[in-house]
């Protein structure tokens, strides 16, 4: 299991600003190990951010994002106290669903 | 619109020139904000927590927790430890640094063996080190602390003077001493300051920011670490993981930083 995502996210003006970092290995599958064996690729694929289960954003990555990414955007029409929830899935179907609560 | 083109590449090519003579101070306010953008929301977090976690698990085959490790301010206090390492520990009748010390609760509170905790204390792609997150925990609990090692017990004297020594002695295939790179003032190598560590200004700039989290290698380092990876660029025998050498090292570099405010887990290159 994943290692959970910090997530803080704060009124800036009448906007959400939302930051967030992941816990995650980002192989590329380019890299080859100590034996000279392809490191398989393992990275995030999908990310999906809701407010108030609305979704806000969502995303589609690949491996040139780096080692635990750190993802930074802006919404409008939120207020203190929303709940936040983000949810990556990676492309070996591990997936990490982490809240936060905007303040 | 040709003429101001012409115009911007004759000032380019000024500037190529004048970063060419020396590292001018646009340069270096460069090489600043480029430091301060990997700041913001330091990975380094994602290793305090897991840290914290690790702190408080039952593990090891005692089935303890190191809540009640003590790093030196009693049984379970975290708060401003790392500030006051390392030091004289009685119940080890020792020095020990943060990782040592880490190894000594492992062994004692826990009941795992030495040998097993600190065969891989490095992280890698293939493998995550408890003690880089154990430390980025107990260290992010001294910020803004101010660094206060003491030298008032003989053993942490004598740690102090064989730390002294060591960073002076010259040897290798590159017959190179610590002081060869970090013995003066203002120098870098490519865009990486030197800092004196002989200066106490340099000295607390340098030892307040480690732990810190690598861009370059996405993992967090500590001290033990950096000490084992000065070794390896300096060609000598590998520095073995807290051992009394490194302990010693450890202490005149932390001693050399007394007054400084602790702010680390910092963000390295």
């Amino acid at each position: 299991m994943a290692d959970p995502m910090r997530i803080r996210a704060s009124m800036q003006g009448d906007k959400v600003l939302v930051r967030v970092l992941m816990s995650h290995e980002m192989e590329t599958g380019q890299r080859k190990d100590e034996s000279g064996k392809i490191v398989p690729a393992h990275f995030i694929q999908n990310v999906t951010v809701t407010h108030n289960g609305k979704t806000v954003l969502s995303a589609e990555w690949g491996p040139a994002v780096s080692k635990n990414p750190f993802l930074q955007f802006q919404f409008a029409g939120g207020k203190v106290g929303d709940k936040i929830q983000i949810i990556w899935t990676d492309n070996k179907g591990g997936t990490r669903t982490d809240e936060a609560v905007v303040n | 619109m040709t003429k101001g083109f012409i115009g911007a590449l004759a000032m380019l090519a000024l500037g190529v020139g004048i970063a060419r003579a020396q590292p001018d101070a646009g340069t270096l306010r460069g090489i600043e904000k480029y430091r301060e953008a990997l700041a913001e929301d330091n990975p380094a977090e994602l290793w305090e927590a897991r840290g914290a976690e690790l702190w408080n698990a039952r593990r090891g085959p005692k089935g303890a927790s190191l809540a009640q490790c003590d790093l030196g301010k009693g049984p379970g206090v975290v708060k401003g430890a790392y500030a006051e390492l390392p030091r004289y520990f009685a119940d080890a009748d020792r020095v020990m640094d943060l990782e040592t010390r880490l190894v000594h609760c492992m062994v004692t509170l826990q009941g795992f063996s030495a040998a097993e905790v600190t065969r891989r204390p490095f992280g890698g792609p293939d493998h995550r080190s408890d003690f880089e997150a154990l430390a980025a925990f107990v260290a992010a609990q001294s910020k803004g602390v101010k660094m206060n090692v003491s030298l008032d017990h003989p053993k942490e004297r004598a740690a102090f003077l064989l730390g002294e020594q060591m960073f002076f002695y010259r040897g290798g295939p590159h017959d190179f001493a610590c002081a060869t790179c970090h013995g003066e003032s203002n120098k870098r190598i490519r865009l990486q300051d030197l800092p004196n560590l002989t200066d106490a200004k340099d000295a607390q700039r340098a030892y307040t920011t480690w732990p810190g989290y690598r861009v370059s290698q996405g993992e967090l380092r500590t001290m033990q670490w950096r000490l084992n990876d000065c070794f390896r660029q300096q060609r000598f025998p590998q520095l073995k993981f807290a051992s009394d050498t490194s302990i010693a090292l450890t202490m005149f570099l932390a001693h050399n930083a007394n007054g400084g405010v602790f702010n680390a887990p910092a963000v390295k290159r």
